[in-house]
């Protein structure tokens, strides 16, 4: 076959992709006020962000919340995959359907599922359920992420550890979280944007007490342009590719 | 019982685990159920008796029409997904392999950056005033500005434009895994060149097709921030249905009910998926 046919639409597929990134990062350095018209290189939309206090509030719930999302998600999806690759336990494949069930369902679901739960034991929309809804999104993502990376993982190191007298917390310290040590930093990345990116889940589960910035971008965005998001959104897209860059470089440094 | 005293950090990770999703996964999805077969209740959303109204409502002709056309759209978008997808997966599995990483990360950069601001981000082409007619009528192609916005495309247009990535990379993996040797095998027995994608590459892929099918049309179903930027009112999602009953009109078990129609798509995608794999295994391929 023709080499080229394939590479021209590779390229081509690429460019629609990456067509709308791009407009939106060139019309947030825009002066023009109507969001359509060129009118000049300004930072005008930038400084405006970061005037609105209501924004920067909310950007800063969102990074908070996706800080500790991660972490807790991280914590307890190792724990499993960890649980996962070493015990013989009743239910393993039901634990496991679990957690696919929970990765492959619609948002949606999971959405309105937490939602009748949290009225039902009463707890108050803000932080709290918010957190917990994050965790649960992400808890998958780790599970296989380091899962992944224990499946390559020589089975004669722990039980070294236990022959020279470890018990299961000393030998899961020194010798298994050294090893799954890359696809923890790797999983938290990754729980960390998908907590800062979600709008379904977060819109069933937050209450007024605390606002996070995807939620303020969709009731911004539902009615006409808004400059500002084109600033917002290219700080956001900078920020998620550095966090990428930085779990894909980790997980590759540890592969070699 | 032994084991629990013996091993005290197997016991403790097995119960905060379980603890976990049989609260918040388990639980929460039987409440669901639950709130599908209750009586609707303004005061607390739910209340007795027991009723099946909630699923009768799912057939009346009014939201009938909107699931269907929900449906519709999540199915256009597939078959775009699949039509760009199927030749783009074929070629990437082509590239050599340095170039194959990059590509790859390249893919994945969109699934990571914000999902809504990307959705926004095509309001700014597709508008009346958008930089898409606006192009085209300095161009002279058309000369007025085409209505791109609130459309049924547009809805369409957003959901590829947002689930592509999930369609492509479980047709990259059975691309990367479908070996050359099939292929000449085919060739030397005499198939042409249609005959051996008919009867090799299209059942070898046919996984992949089913798990990108899996990974786009339910969230093509439930995205409702798209419809909400770019369809207007007229074009909506089942997940828009969902959210308005239970945020806006407050009819939980209408909602509950609309929610299981998707669960029970899901479960009945994954099965098939499952299948074509397990076929495919039995033939020792």
């Amino acid at each position: 076959m023709n080499r080229w046919l394939p590479r021209t639409y590779l390229t081509l597929v690429y460019l629609l992709l990456y067509v709308p990134i791009v407009v939106l990062v060139v019309f947030s350095f825009n002066d023009s006020r109507t969001g359509y018209e060129w009118g000049g290189l300004s930072l005008r939309w930038y400084e405006a962000l970061l005037n609105n206090r209501a924004m920067v509030q909310a950007m800063w719930n969102s990074l908070w919340l996706a800080l500790s999302a991660a972490t807790v998600s991280t914590l307890i999806g190792a724990l499993t995959a960890l649980a996962l690759h070493r015990y013989r336990f009743r239910g393993k494949k039901v634990l496991n359907g679990m957690l696919f069930v929970v990765m492959m369902s619609p948002e949606i679901v999971l959405a309105i599922s937490l939602l009748a739960l949290f009225l039902l034991v009463g707890l108050q929309l803000g932080y709290v359920s918010l957190l917990l809804a994050h965790v649960t999104f992400c808890l998958p993502f780790v599970v296989i992420t380091v899962m992944a990376r224990l499946s390559g993982f020589d089975e004669r190191l722990p039980e070294a550890a236990r022959d020279l007298g470890a018990n299961d917390f000393t030998m899961t310290r020194t010798v298994l979280i050294p090893v799954i040590m890359p696809a923890l930093l790797a999983g938290w990345l990754l729980g960390f944007t998908l907590s800062l990116d979600d709008v379904v889940v977060s819109t069933f589960v937050s209450g007024p007490s605390y606002e996070i910035l995807p939620l303020r971008i969709y009731s911004m965005v539902r009615v006409g342009l808004k400059p500002e998001v084109n600033a917002l959104g290219t700080l956001l897209l900078v920020f998620s590719l550095v966090m990428l860059i930085l779990s894909q470089w980790i997980l590759l440094r540890s592969k070699r | 019982m032994r084991s629990l005293t013996q091993q005290p950090f197997r016991a403790a990770v097995l119960v905060l685990v379980w603890g976990w999703l049989l609260f918040l996964v388990l639980t929460p999805n039987l409440l669901v159920v639950g709130a599908s077969v209750m009586t609707r209740d303004p005061g607390s959303f739910i209340s007795l008796p027991l009723t099946l109204d909630a699923y009768r409502q799912l057939l009346d002709p009014l939201y009938l029409e909107v699931f269907l056309h929900s449906l519709y759209m999540a199915a256009m978008t597939t078959l775009v997904c699949l039509l760009i997808g199927y030749p783009f997966a074929w070629a990437l599995s082509k590239v050599g392999k340095r170039n194959q990483v990059l590509l790859i990360f390249l893919l994945i950069v969109p699934f990571w950056t914000n999902s809504l601001v990307r959705t926004y981000a095509l309001k700014l082409i597709l508008a009346t005033n958008g930089l898409l007619n606006n192009g085209l009528m300095s161009l002279g192609v058309i000369d007025g500005p085409m209505q791109l916005l609130y459309t049924e495309g547009a809805v369409i247009i957003g959901l590829v434009y947002l689930l592509l990535p999930f369609m492509i990379l479980p047709l990259y993996s059975v691309f990367e895994d479908l070996r050359e040797d099939y292929l000449r095998a085919s060739h030397d027995l005499g198939a042409g060149r249609l005959s051996t994608f008919i009867h090799v590459i299209v059942p070898l892929t046919l996984p992949g097709v089913l798990a990108g099918i899996m990974l786009v049309l339910l969230p093509a179903m439930g995205l409702f921030f798209v419809p909400d930027i770019l369809g207007g009112s007229r074009n909506l999602l089942v997940g828009n249905v969902i959210k308005n009953q239970f945020l806006d009109a407050r009819n939980w078990p209408f909602g509950a009910a609309a929610s299981i129609l998707l669960t029970l798509a899901m479960a009945f995608l994954m099965f098939a998926h499952r299948l074509s794999k397990r076929r495919i295994g039995e033939d020792g391929v």
